[in-house]
């Protein structure tokens, strides 16, 4: 396959996201612009012009008319998608590390990391359906975890949000009352930084990705692991396919080391691993440094993969992919 | 291929009258006509132009349009694709190629040759390597790292560590002062010939690839290496298969070579297999010559 390369961003690329129908393709980086691309051709749509620091998230409602997006300038953003005029902000007192909206859309779960003597915090916001009603209040605010909470999603029926971060453990916490629910075991569990986490398509599993150079596949409501993927690199990005039983690793080392290896000890494939067997499939070539935010299409017919070197590599499978046998 | 079927703007500019030794005999001819797409894609483009002889030129050229089976959009996407433009995008320069195909054909690449088990080498026959292994002697000794009964050369994780073999360099030392004149004297010498060097080691890799090889040939184009290892492997342990491929046409040179460990199981594979009917051809099977040099 010959990958689309877009070159939109000045700084490593943070987060994508695919909407649902899979035609847009959202991009964050730590440059201040979040932008939107088709994602059939690579071509640019639109930026999103507004924040004042490194944007390291962002999610996009069911109808792909609203864009929520979470900065290091301690604000979090809701634009109009198709114009990109800015609806509404939030305030934080700290930077916005995670956010998601709930099914349904009408809320939107917003982490924020620990800065200035605050501690990191999970936040539950209403979203209005109307941008002139909406309002900056927490329905919910749960606090508790230690370090950054790097990412944190709704569980099925929106009953619960799973978060997971700095201190390693997954979490579930109920939606309604903020008590915690259940804690991943510390020995089965991951032992350094959870990067990233990303859910099944059914929402009924979702994966983990760890600087412990592995990831894990848990159980959404009983929080039990199912399956380990061992790499040998820091694992940054996870997906996973929506079509196969594919999951995809994003990593290498850490940037600040990028500079004095080879750029062939680095490991900046994307990985694909089978989801069951646990084996490796192949592996994805292309960044020049570690792979910092993966996304799949909807449609299991495409993926991205963003990196360190400012690059979107959107990459349309080849026929033979879909008939890969271990 | 897509061609421009539109009228030139009337306007002309006097640069590019100077320019063009053509003269203005364009208006001679007739305008490019398009026809189609019919019911089959087949879309035909006729221009003419006057070639550099100045005689009347006549191009069809036919394309086919294909619709994408499996484009299916949902009607808010399609509605989506005519969205104006907004933030940066507006004022975007043509030439700013953001969006680029990439000029590398990225494959996805599998940990281990395709459709080759690993674990399959070891379960037909005798095992025999696995039970030398047991037996004590290290077979097992990676090249890269030095690590014996761990992995083999090729699985090696630290192979990406490395360092490069330095055999260019060829740093003259003090105890080998051969070398060090045949630098001076500036006639290159291959790093096997050099004094010091492990002359063994280049003959032995090649007597390697040939020991019990037996040359298939009159193999089907359809013929990989893994539908080789299967038909092989039941007569005994394989070392190697390989298929040749062409390079330009990326098919099957309707040959290839497999190695066994043991030469019994090699010659009870020739008898076997000689004259074998697989995928319609008739299988030659033989021992393979070394090559004459």
């Amino acid at each position: 396959m010959r990958p689309i390369l877009m070159k939109g961003h000045e700084r490593p690329l943070t987060f994508l996201k695919y909407n649902r129908d899979g035609d847009l393709l959202f991009s964050c980086a730590k440059d201040h612009t979040p932008t939107v691309w088709f994602a059939d051709n690579g071509e640019r749509l639109g930026t999103y012009r507004g924040h004042n620091g490194a944007v390291w998230t962002c999610d996009v409602s069911r109808d792909s008319m609203r864009l929520i997006t979470g900065s290091a300038d301690q604000t979090v953003k809701l634009w109009n998608v198709e114009t990109g005029a800015q609806l509404f902000t939030f305030n934080f007192d700290s930077p916005a590390r995670s956010v998601d909206f709930s099914v349904g859309d009408k809320l939107a779960v917003i982490t924020t990391d620990p800065f200035m003597e605050l501690t990191s915090a999970i936040h539950v916001k209403r979203i209005a359906r109307d941008p002139s009603q909406q309002t900056a209040e927490s329905a919910l605010v749960i606090k508790g975890p230690q370090g950054r909470i790097n990412r944190a999603i709704w569980g099925p029926l929106n009953r619960t949000i799973i978060s997971a971060g700095e201190d390693a453990i997954v979490r579930i916490w109920d939606s309604e009352t903020g008590k915690l629910l259940k804690e991943s075991d510390k020995e089965t569990g991951h032992k350094k930084t959870v990067t990233s986490l990303s859910k099944a398509v059914d929402g009924s599993h979702f994966v983990t990705g760890s600087l412990d150079k592995s990831a894990k596949l848990w159980d959404s409501r009983t929080l039990t692991l199912i399956k380990t993927y061992l790499t040998e690199r820091p694992v940054n990005a996870v997906t996973m396919s929506p079509l196969l039983d594919h999951v995809v690793l994003g990593g290498g080392q850490d940037a600040s080391h990028v500079t004095t290896t080879d750029h062939r000890a680095g490991k900046f494939e994307a990985k694909f691993y089978d989801k069951i067997l646990q084996e490796e499939i192949g592996g994805v070539k292309g960044h020049f440094g570690p792979i910092n935010a993966l996304a799949f299409n909807p449609d299991g017919k495409s993926f991205s993969s963003g990196g360190e070197d400012g690059y979107v590599r959107l990459h349309h499978f080849d026929p033979d992919y879909f008939n890969v046998k271990i | 291929m897509v061609i421009d079927a539109a009228p030139q703007p009337n306007k002309v500019r006097w640069g590019e009258l100077e320019e063009d030794d053509t003269e203005d005999l364009d208006f001679l001819l007739p305008p490019p006509q398009v026809i189609g797409p019919d019911d089959n894609g087949i879309k035909k483009v006729i221009e003419y132009k006057f070639n550099d002889d100045g005689d009347k030129v006549k191009i069809t050229t036919t394309t086919r349009v294909r619709k994408l089976a499996n484009a299916r959009l949902s009607k808010r996407a399609v509605e989506r694709r005519s969205w104006p433009k907004f933030g940066d995008a507006i004022h975007e320069d043509v030439g700013s190629r953001l969006t680029m195909v990439s000029t590398e054909e990225i494959l996805i690449e599998r940990p281990r040759a395709h459709g080759s088990k690993a674990e399959e080498t070891n379960t037909v026959g005798g095992d025999s390597l696995a039970q030398l292994t047991k037996g004590g002697a290290v077979l097992m000794v990676c090249r890269t790292c030095g690590k014996k009964g761990d992995h083999w050369t090729s699985r090696c994780p630290y192979k990406d560590l490395a360092p490069q073999p330095e055999a260019f360099i060829d740093k003259p030392t003090a105890s080998d002062p051969t070398a060090a004149a045949s630098v001076t004297k500036g006639a290159y010498v291959p790093p096997s010939m050099r004094a010091g060097a492990d002359r063994s080691s280049g003959t032995d890799m090649r007597r390697r690839n040939e020991e019990n090889a037996v040359r298939v040939s009159n193999l089907s184009e359809d013929t990989h290496e893994a539908d080789l290892r299967e038909l092989f492997s039941r007569f005994g342990q394989l070392t190697r298969v390989y298929v040749a491929i062409d390079h330009k046409t990326g098919l099957s040179r309707g040959f290839g070579y497999v190695n066994f460990v043991n030469r019994e199981d090699a010659e009870r594979a020739i008898s076997k297999l000689n004259g074998y009917g697989y995928d319609s051809l008739i299988l030659q099977v033989e021992w393979s010559t070394p090559r004459p040099n």
